[in-house]
C-alpha cells in the first residue's frame, strides 16, 4: 500500500501548546482493540474532547476547529511520546490533519506518521514559539524545499529524512523497497549459516 | 580499526544493505515478537499483497494486553473487558494458525507478557536483533541484544522480508557509578536517570547502560533499567553480556546446547564495547547516594526521591500536571493517600519483583482502603512464586493475586483504577489517564509499591525491609 502523496500543503493550524503529549492521550488504549486502522478520527483525543458521558466538553479547542481546513497540529516539545501505537497516527490522519509541527516529534510516531501521509516538522525554537502564539494561522509546508512558510512570510527549514520524503513526494512504499532487497537479504541468510 | 562499542557490533553484524543518503540500512531481524495489538492491521496489510510470513521460526506470538487476568467463569468464559478484545485475540490466534507461527495461547503453560517470555524461554539472546510492536521492547537490551520497538507498518515489513528500513541512530552511553543502598533498585536507577536527561533526553540515541552499579544488577534489574529507556525517548537500551547473563540463559528452551553453547559463548563473549570505544554523547550518574523514586507528575522525568516534597511547578505545563496529580509541594509524599496499588508489568512483573514486594508485605495487612492487584508477568512466573509461597503472602496481605498480563499497565484489559484514584504503581507510564480516566499514577519499584500499599500512604520502603529480620523471629 502506498501513501498518499505530499508535495505542498496551505493550511489554518491548530494548536495544542503542551509539553510531550503522549500518545495515550492521542488515541487513548481503549480503542486499541480494534483489528482495523479505519474511522480512528473519532477516538483521536478523545477525552480532551468528550467527557466521560460521551458529551463534547465546552473547554476544549477542538469544539471550534473545522477537520476540513484545519490540516495542521501544531503541538508542544516531545509530541508522541510513549507507546509504538501506529494507532496515533492513524487517528491524527483520519481526523483530518496531514502535518504536526512541533520543535521535537518523538521517535518511534515520527517513523510512524511517516507511513501514514502524515508529515512531521520538526521546527527551530523561534519559529516554534511563533507558531504556538497564533493558533489559525495559514501557514504553508513545502515537503519538495523542506520549509514551513509563516502568516508573516518567515520561512524556515525542517529536515526530514531523505527516504522517507521521497516515499511521500513520489508515492514511493517502503515494502516494496524492501521486496526489491530480497536477493541481498537471501544472500545475507545463506551467509550466516 | 577504532575500538567499537556494544552497539556498533550488534549494528554491524546485522546491515544487509548499507544506509546511503537517498536510503536507509536495510537491517535483519533474528527474532519478532508477536501482540494481538499491533499486529492485525500488519497481517492483514501483507495479505492485501499476497504475501505470506516469510520467517514464522524466527517469530513468536503471545497473548498479553487484551487479555483478563481474571479466571473464565463458571461459563467457561473468560471475561473480556468487550467484545472488541476477544475478537483481537481470536485474531491473533487465527493468524498465527494461518501462518505457522508459534503463539503462546490462552491456555499455553509458557504465556505471559511479550517482555517477560522472550527471556524465560531462552529466545532472548545477546547478539540477536529484536523487534515487536511495542515500545518496551527495548527490555530485551538487557541480554546485549539490539532491541527496538516498532509500529505495525514495520510489523508488516518484518513479517514479509524478516527486515527493517533504518538509519542507524546515534549512541549514548549512561554510567552508573557506586554501590545501591539497600531497598534501592533498578526502578529507582531508571527513574533517576529520566529525571536526569528527560523525557525526551534520549531521542534518537541507541543507549548502553555501563558502570559497577549496572553490572551489580540481576539480569532482572537490567531488563527493568532497559525497559525504561524509551521513557527517556531512546528506542534503544542495553547492557553489555556477561557471566550473569550466560548463567541466566543456560538450558533455557531455546537456548543453544552442548558444543553449540560453547561456540555461541566464545561469540557472545566478543561482544562487549572495547576499551576507547566512542559514543556521541556520556551521561553519568553516580547511585551511591540514591534514594527509592516515584513519580510525582504526568511524564516520567518529573520522578524524585520518595522522600522528599513535589517540587512547586515553575511553568504552566508543571502546574497543569500540580493540578491534575494534587501532591501539595508544601506536604511530603509520605501525606499523600494511596487509593490502589498495582505490582506488575513488563517493567517489574518477574519473580525477583515478587519477591521484593512479598518481603514488604509478610506479615502485613495492605491498609484499610487500599486495592492491591499483584499481577505476574508470565505463567512461569506465577508457577515460581507459588511454589515459594509469595502468593499467599499478597492474599494473607489482602491483596488481590491474579493471571498473567498486561493488566493495569495500560488499562486495555478492564483492569484500571477510577477516577480521582491515586495509584502507585510499578509499571512505566504516569500519562493522564494512562491507567483509567482521571487516575493519578504514581510510578515506583516493586518495594516501594508494597510498602505504600501497606502504609495507606507514599512510603519509602526502607523501614519495612530493615524490620524485616526482626519480624522472621517472632
Amino acid at each position: 500500500m502506498s501513501p498518499e502523496k505530499f508535495k505542498t500543503l496551505t493550511s489554518r493550524t491548530m494548536v495544542l501548546p503542551q509539553e510531550n503529549i503522549d500518545t495515550d492521550q492521542i488515541i487513548p488504549a481503549r480503542f486499541l482493540t480494534t483489528t482495523t486502522r479505519e474511522g480512528l478520527g473519532k477516538a483521536a483525543f478523545y477525552d480532551w474532547r468528550y467527557d466521560e458521558e460521551g458529551r463534547p466538553k465546552n473547554s476544549s479547542v477542538f469544539n471550534g476547529v473545522n477537520p476540513e481546513t484545519t490540516r495542521i497540529l501544531v503541538a508542544g516539545s516531545n509530541f508522541g511520546c510513549g507507546s509504538s501505537r501506529e494507532h496515533a497516527p492513524w487517528a491524527l490522519a483520519d481526523f483530518g490533519f496531514k502535518a504536526v509541527i512541533s520543535s521535537d516529534i518523538a521517535d518511534i510516531f515520527k517513523s510512524n506518521a511517516l507511513k501514514n501521509g502524515l508529515l512531521p516538522v520538526t521546527v527551530d525554537e523561534a519559529t516554534h514559539e511563533k507558531l504556538l502564539a497564533s493558533p489559525g494561522a495559514e501557514v504553508t509546508i513545502n515537503l519538495e524545499e523542506m520549509t514551513v512558510t509563516l502568516e508573516d512570510g518567515a520561512t524556515s527549514a525542517f529536515p526530514v529524512e531523505a527516504f522517507a520524503r521521497r516515499c511521500l513526494l513520489d508515492g514511493v512504499d517502503p515494502l516494496g523497497h524492501l521486496i526489491n532487497q530480497m536477493p541481498a537479504i537471501r544472500g545475507y541468510e545463506e551467509a550466516r549459516q | 580499526m577504532k575500538p567499537q562499542s556494544l552497539f556498533d557490533k550488534l549494528w554491524s553484524r546485522h546491515v544487509v544493505v548499507d544506509e546511503t543518503e537517498e536510503a536507509p540500512t536495510v537491517i535483519y531481524i533474528d527474532l519478532h515478537l508477536v501482540h494481538e495489538v499491533t499486529s492485525p492491521q500488519a497481517f492483514s496489510a501483507i495479505a492485501e499483497r499476497g504475501l505470506r510470513v516469510r520467517r514464522p521460526d524466527l517469530t513468536l506470538a503471545t497473548l498479553d494486553h487484551s487479555t483478563p487476568t481474571r479466571r473464565a467463569g463458571a461459563d467457561g468464559r473468560l471475561p473480556y473487558a468487550s467484545k472488541a478484545a476477544e475478537a483481537q485475540v481470536q485474531t491473533l490466534i487465527d493468524n498465527c494458525t494461518a501462518n505457522n507461527i508459534r503463539l503462546l495461547s490462552l491456555d499455553d503453560p509458557q504465556r505471559g507478557i511479550v517482555h517477560v517470555i522472550g527471556p524465560e524461554l531462552g529466545l532472548t539472546q545477546p547478539g540477536k536483533t529484536i523487534v515487536c510492536g511495542d515500545s518496551h521492547t527495548s527490555t530485551h537490551g538487557a541480554f546485549g541484544a539490539l532491541a527496538f520497538g516498532i509500529g505495525t507498518t514495520e510489523v508488516g515489513h518484518v513479517l514479509a522480508t524478516q527486515c527493517v528500513l533504518q538509519r542507524k541512530p546515534k549512541s549514548m552511553r549512561v554510567t552508573f557509578e557506586g554501590a545501591l543502598g539497600e531497598g534501592v533498585g533498578a526502578k529507582d536507577m531508571a527513574l533517576a536517570m529520566i529525571a536526569a536527561i528527560g523525557a525526551d533526553g534520549g531521542q534518537g540515541y541507541a543507549v548502553e547502560f555501563a558502570g559497577e552499579a549496572v553490572e551489580a544488577l540481576s539480569m532482572e534489574g537490567r531488563m527493568t533499567l532497559c525497559n525504561m529507556s524509551i521513557e527517556a525517548g531512546a528506542r534503544f537500551g542495553m547492557v553489555a553480556p556477561d557471566a550473569k547473563t550466560f548463567e541466566f540463559l543456560k538450558g533455557r528452551e531455546y537456548a543453544p546446547k552442548g558444543a553449540h553453547w560453547e561456540r555461541m559463548l566464545d561469540d557472545w563473549r566478543a561482544l562487549p564495547s572495547e576499551d576507547g570505544a566512542e559514543f556521541d554523547r556520556e551521561v553519568t550518574i553516580n547511585v551511591s547516594a540514591l534514594a527509592p523514586m516515584i513519580t510525582y507528575g504526568v511524564s516520567p522525568d518529573a520522578a524524585a526521591p520518595v522522600t522528599s516534597n513535589a517540587p512547586a511547578p515553575a511553568n504552566d505545563a508543571e502546574r497543569d500536571a500540580a493540578a491534575y496529580m494534587r501532591l501539595d509541594a508544601a506536604r511530603p509524599f509520605a501525606e499523600a493517600r494511596v487509593d490502589r496499588v498495582f505490582i506488575g508489568s513488563c517493567t517489574n512483573s518477574r519473580l525477583s519483583d515478587l519477591r521484593e514486594a512479598a518481603s514488604v508485605m509478610r506479615g502485613r495487612k495492605v491498609a484499610r482502603g487500599v486495592t492491591a492487584l499483584v499481577v505476574p508477568g508470565s505463567y512461569n512466573v506465577k508457577r515460581a512464586a507459588e511454589a515459594e509461597g509469595l502468593d499467599r503472602i499478597f492474599t494473607d496481605a489482602g491483596a488481590e493475586w491474579r493471571e498473567p498480563g498486561c493488566s493495569m499497565c495500560i488499562a486495555m484489559n478492564g483492569d484500571k483504577g477510577a477516577p480521582g484514584e491515586l495509584v502507585v504503581s510499578t509499571s512505566n507510564r504516569n500519562f493522564v489517564g494512562r491507567q483509567g480516566s482521571g487516575v493519578r499514577t504514581v510510578l515506583a519499584s516493586p518495594a516501594t509499591a508494597a510498602a505504600s500499599a501497606v502504609a495507606g500512604f507514599i512510603a519509602d520502603p526502607r523501614p519495612y525491609l530493615a524490620n524485616e529480620g526482626a519480624r522472621d523471629v517472632a
